[in-house]
């Protein structure tokens, strides 16, 4: 890992605090002999946004999955408000997982139901408001994405910017103080992705909800994150600011940082 | 040559262990709460009155064919006469429960493979847990619950309308009153005949709910893969299915030793 001014090196000592809202500390995992990840430590203070940035298949995705507990790591802990979900039991974790909201990087909308309902889903299962509450909660939801007009269509009638700001409302749909994004923007025209990013940092700004973003585009990184964790081959390659990214002499890094101005 | 083989038996007997892993995790969480009561129901629905149509046009086509043959044997002797009776125990006692088993592993098995094998490759599946739900319990103990629940109906309204067929195909070859088929259809059917012959078909439709979520919830490489899910559903559920009928037949004549007679 590249030191980076102002980043904290005390990784084998990583500590729960009640400020920190996720916390990896030295997790791996390898796929069929394949090391995916590689004792990744970082942690997310509450009400802050990191953005995790590489190339294709460094681990990020893995990375999210392992906060929610959806990828047990082989070794390493992962902690969420000082809880570590690998060692939960299965009530515990969905307890866990009720205050964490999850966009995929496909949306993965339920298409079996309708968009509404996808939105209504996480509502039903886990409060008590009555169906009306219920759906008034989803329209909310759908209008903050502005879809409010798609709540009776079916996920398959959407297109595929539409499928991931409906999957948005439904990762949004219990007001979750901590939401992990999976490359909100792959896919997107600049119009939307810059309305998802809008709508992302309002969340972090007024309603303090933690943002753990994976993303490729560091235009919503330095809109979403106050620190970026930069990924390669299942290391941590950088952490820190984007100001000390952007004084970083590490090439991956300055490659990241000057495609962007390119674009 | 050697290793091949072994190789070929060791995936086997290796799938067959999951899939048996599977099957007892289905049973042992369907008595767990959460019980997803709605979701049962709205399975019961989806895969068990959907399949009426399918089940009751096949039950008519199956009693029309069976009765022409039976008309066809007893005719030789001029014992025309026990033809309604001889079409409703075979019907009863297994050619309606295998036929329906059979048929609603076509439809239901390859339904599900489909369904819970889409799912997995859009991580729909994924999506569920993230929403702190069990997706296990959820999928495939639901469809569990109503494939057990659904089948011995099914195979109630596949017996019935067998009958139906049959005094169909009689009424044109003799001109027999309904009444009097149906008088002569139940003569020698009680209900040691219906009620174990129905009630193994629950055993058939765990097969197939707990067979074909199995291969949905294991799918890999993408649609290719739920194609291959769907098949094998329909494959391996219609195999289990023949297998178990050989014992469990063995078991209900040891239980209801009457019924050998």
């Amino acid at each position: 890992m590249t030191a980076i001014a102002g980043v904290r090196d005390e990784r084998p000592a990583v500590r729960a605090a009640v400020s920190v809202a996720v916390q990896l500390d030295r997790v791996s995992k390898s796929f069929g002999g394949k090391h995916v990840l590689q004792q990744v430590s970082f942690s997310v203070a509450k009400g802050t946004g990191v953005a995790i940035l590489g190339r294709s298949g460094t681990g990020k995705s893995v990375t999210l999955r392992t906060i929610i507990g959806l990828v047990r790591p082989d070794s390493g802990r992962v902690l969420v408000d000082g809880e570590d979900v690998c060692g939960m039991t299965r009530e515990h974790l969905n307890t866990t997982r009720r205050r964490i909201g999850f966009l995929f990087q496909t949306a993965a909308l339920f298409d079996s139901i309708t968009v509404g309902e996808n939105v209504a889903f996480p509502l039903r299962r886990h409060t008590d408001l009555k169906e009306r509450e219920i759906r008034d909660k989803a329209r909310e939801k759908l209008e903050q994405v502005g879809l409010e007009s798609e709540y009776n269509k079916m996920p398959g009638a959407l297109s595929g910017g539409m499928r991931k700001r409906a999957g948005l409302a439904r990762a949004m749909a219990l007001d979750p103080p901590l939401l992990l994004v999976d490359e909100p923007s792959a896919g997107l025209d600049p119009l939307t992705t810059d309305e998802i990013d809008d709508l992302l940092a309002s969340l972090k700004e007024d309603a303090k909800t933690t943002l753990v973003v994976v993303t490729h585009n560091i235009t919503s990184a330095r809109k979403l994150a106050d620190r970026l964790v930069m990924l390669h081959e299942g290391r941590v390659e950088a952490e820190g600011t984007i100001a000390e990214f952007e004084r970083s002499d590490n090439p991956l890094v300055r490659a990241f940082m000057t495609s962007e101005h390119a674009g | 040559m050697l290793d091949a083989t072994g190789r070929i038996i060791a995936t086997v007997a290796g799938e067959a262990g999951e899939l048996s892993l599977f099957g007892f995790r289905a049973m042992r969480d369907a008595f767990r709460p959460p019980f997803e009561v709605g979701e049962v129901f709205r399975q019961v629905h989806e895969l068990g009155l959907r399949s009426a149509p399918l089940i009751a046009v096949s039950g008519v086509a199956v009693g029309v064919v069976l009765s022409m043959h039976t008309r066809a044997s007893l005719e030789r002797f001029g014992a025309e006469s026990m033809i309604p009776a001889g079409l409703a125990i075979a019907l009863v006692r297994e050619t309606g429960p295998l036929t329906a088993a059979l048929l609603l592993s076509g439809r239901i098995g390859a339904g599900i493979g489909a369904e819970i094998g889409a799912m997995r490759v859009t991580e729909q599946i994924d999506a569920l847990e993230a929403s702190a739900v069990d997706a296990f319990k959820y999928l495939v103990v639901t469809r569990a619950l109503a494939c057990v629940i659904a089948l011995p109906i099914l195979t109630t309204v596949m017996n019935f309308c067998g009958m139906l067929g049959g005094f169909l195909a009689e009424h044109a070859a003799s001109g027999m009153s309904l009444r009097l088929y149906f008088d002569r259809s139940f003569s020698l059917i009680d209900v040691a005949d219906y009620v174990p012959a129905t009630l193994k078909t629950m055993v058939f439709g765990f097969i197939i709910a707990v067979t074909s979520s199995y291969l949905g919830f294991t799918t890999t490489s993408g649609t290719e893969g739920v194609g291959r899910a769907s098949t094998r559903s329909v494959v391996f559920s219609s195999i289990l299915i023949i297998v178990s009928n050989v014992i469990l037949v063995r078991l209900i004549f040891f239980f209801f030793p009457g019924l050998q007679s």
